[in-house]
């Protein structure tokens, strides 16, 4: 017993150091499962207001790119209003049957605005903080998009704000499809660069050609179907296998994002009850 | 100014420059992460107990950590070169006494020579462990050997040019008085 205690005296310092190493190996491996560890929720809570000060002063140099990114929104949601498009039989008139619409369809996505605080896009695990937590209803696995295209999906939440991890994260995937064959595929990131994405799993039978829209699908129980996520840049056969990799320029410009949209699933959490109970019943 | 005054000053400014400067920097490469804030482990002062420094060292990844909500990457990495800091002094300075007559590590008071060497071991040692931990879930070989030479490169860069605009005058000390 004697000697126990002279060995933890004499290398007490190596100890010491041993128990810090593992303190912090123990916070960066359960963090990337859980998302909860470490005391996020507190840090989140003054790091995020470090961040929103900073960026109260960041936001102005970015005014200009922000309002034209809004505009270009407004613009493509004017043109798919209804009174755009007009019959050639000017005799007929589509009438919008609002008592269908209001009787079948349920609401299915609320959607907030939220403004983002902090962003990074060097990292290998980039997050977005934005100024919005669950005092203001925003919880974990809720989706993330900007005025041009997906951002992520938010993974932690505090009082006041809410950790968001980015597209630009090694760990996420989305499912996604091709706009004009309906192909879906995984999207994730390969962490060369803030501007590019990777698409794997469409069939080499597919025709893909460059510049293809790449969308969200309602398989993802993140997003609603067809937002925006980018283009088919680049087309690579992997040789090995019948599926084809696709580079997607993503619609986001993550260097000048300011503005984003939280979109709130409310059947979120009894799709993810049917689904857990079957995988039990199953096994 | 006090020691501990000086250096909580030099703990603020080090994160608020990596984090809102250094960060949001749009990279050049890949490979190409400009780190600067571990100086501030570098310029600690030598008398220190080994025990604190390797505290103080793990507080100060830790902060940097909560701020790219990463817990525990930046930590571990400072821990270590925290800990190796005391070891890599008393073997380039043994022979001079420095870490008696000076306050704390620098050009003046170790010598241009053992200063560089101090620090590329330990700007070295801090980018292989930091990058090792992210290659471990992402990257390969390639990836690993070139961000950490790149990234020190970078750093010592940005050291080099920190020594210069903020040169450190170092009173020398003597136990005489």
């Amino acid at each position: 017993m004697r000697n126990v205690f002279l060995f933890i005296r004499r290398h007490f310092n190596f100890l010491f150091f041993l128990v810090l190493q593992i303190i912090s190996l123990s916070f960066l491996f359960r963090f990337n499962k859980f998302h909860e560890a470490a005391f996020l929720n507190v840090s989140t809570e003054i790091t995020g207001r470090i961040n929103e000060r900073y960026n109260n002063i960041e936001y102005y140099f970015q005014l200009k790119k922000t309002n034209e990114s809004l505009v270009q929104e407004n613009l493509r949601l004017r043109q798919q209003l209804k009174e755009n498009f007009e019959g050639p039989d000017s005799m007929r008139r589509l009438i919008h049957d609002t008592v269908r619409a209001d009787s079948h369809s349920v609401l299915k996505y609320v959607i907030m605005e939220a403004k983002v605080v902090s962003n990074t896009t060097s990292q290998q695990a980039n997050y977005l903080t934005i100024h919005r937590g669950f005092a203001q209803g925003v919880r974990p696995n809720m989706g993330v998009t900007g005025p041009q295209g997906i951002v992520g999906s938010v993974v932690n939440v505090s009082k006041n704000f809410a950790t968001v991890q980015s597209v630009l994260h090694y760990q996420f995937r989305v499912v996604a499809k091709l706009k004009h064959n309906n192909e879906t595929g995984t999207i994730q990131w390969d962490g060369q660069g803030p501007l590019f994405v990777t698409m794997k799993n469409i069939p080499r039978s597919v025709k893909v050609e460059k510049g293809d829209t790449v969308l969200t699908t309602q398989i993802s129980s993140l997003f609603p179907a067809n937002l925006m996520i980018g283009t088919v840049a680049e087309i690579v056969p992997d040789n090995s296998s019948n599926f084809y990799t696709l580079k997607v320029r993503l619609a986001t410009n993550f260097g000048t994002i300011e503005y984003v949209y939280v979109i709130d699933n409310l059947q979120y959490d009894e799709q993810k009850m049917l689904e857990d109970s079957t995988r039990k019943k199953i096994q | 100014m006090s020691e501990l005054l000086k250096n909580t000053i030099r703990f603020i400014l080090f994160i608020l420059v990596q984090v809102f400067i250094l960060f949001k920097m749009p990279p050049l490469h890949r490979f190409v992460t400009p780190y600067l804030y571990y100086l501030f482990i570098l310029w600690l002062p030598f008398n220190l107990s080994r025990m604190s420094i390797t505290f103080i060292g793990f507080f100060f990844g830790l902060s940097l950590d909560y701020f790219t909500k990463t817990p525990g990457l930046h930590a571990a990495a400072c821990t270590l070169i925290a800990y190796v800091r005391p070891f890599v002094i008393g073997l380039l300075i043994s022979q001079e006494g420095a870490d008696k007559n000076y306050v704390a590590p620098s050009i003046v008071s170790m010598g241009w020579a053992p200063y560089a060497t101090y620090v590329l071991v330990l700007t070295l040692l801090h980018h292989s462990y930091l990058v090792l931990l992210e290659w471990m879930n992402f990257g390969s070989l390639v990836y690993f050997l070139g961000k950490v030479i790149a990234s020190t490169a970078i750093s010592l860069l940005l050291i080099l040019l920190t020594e210069l605009l903020f040169f450190r005058k170092q009173k020398f000390r003597t136990n005489t008085i």
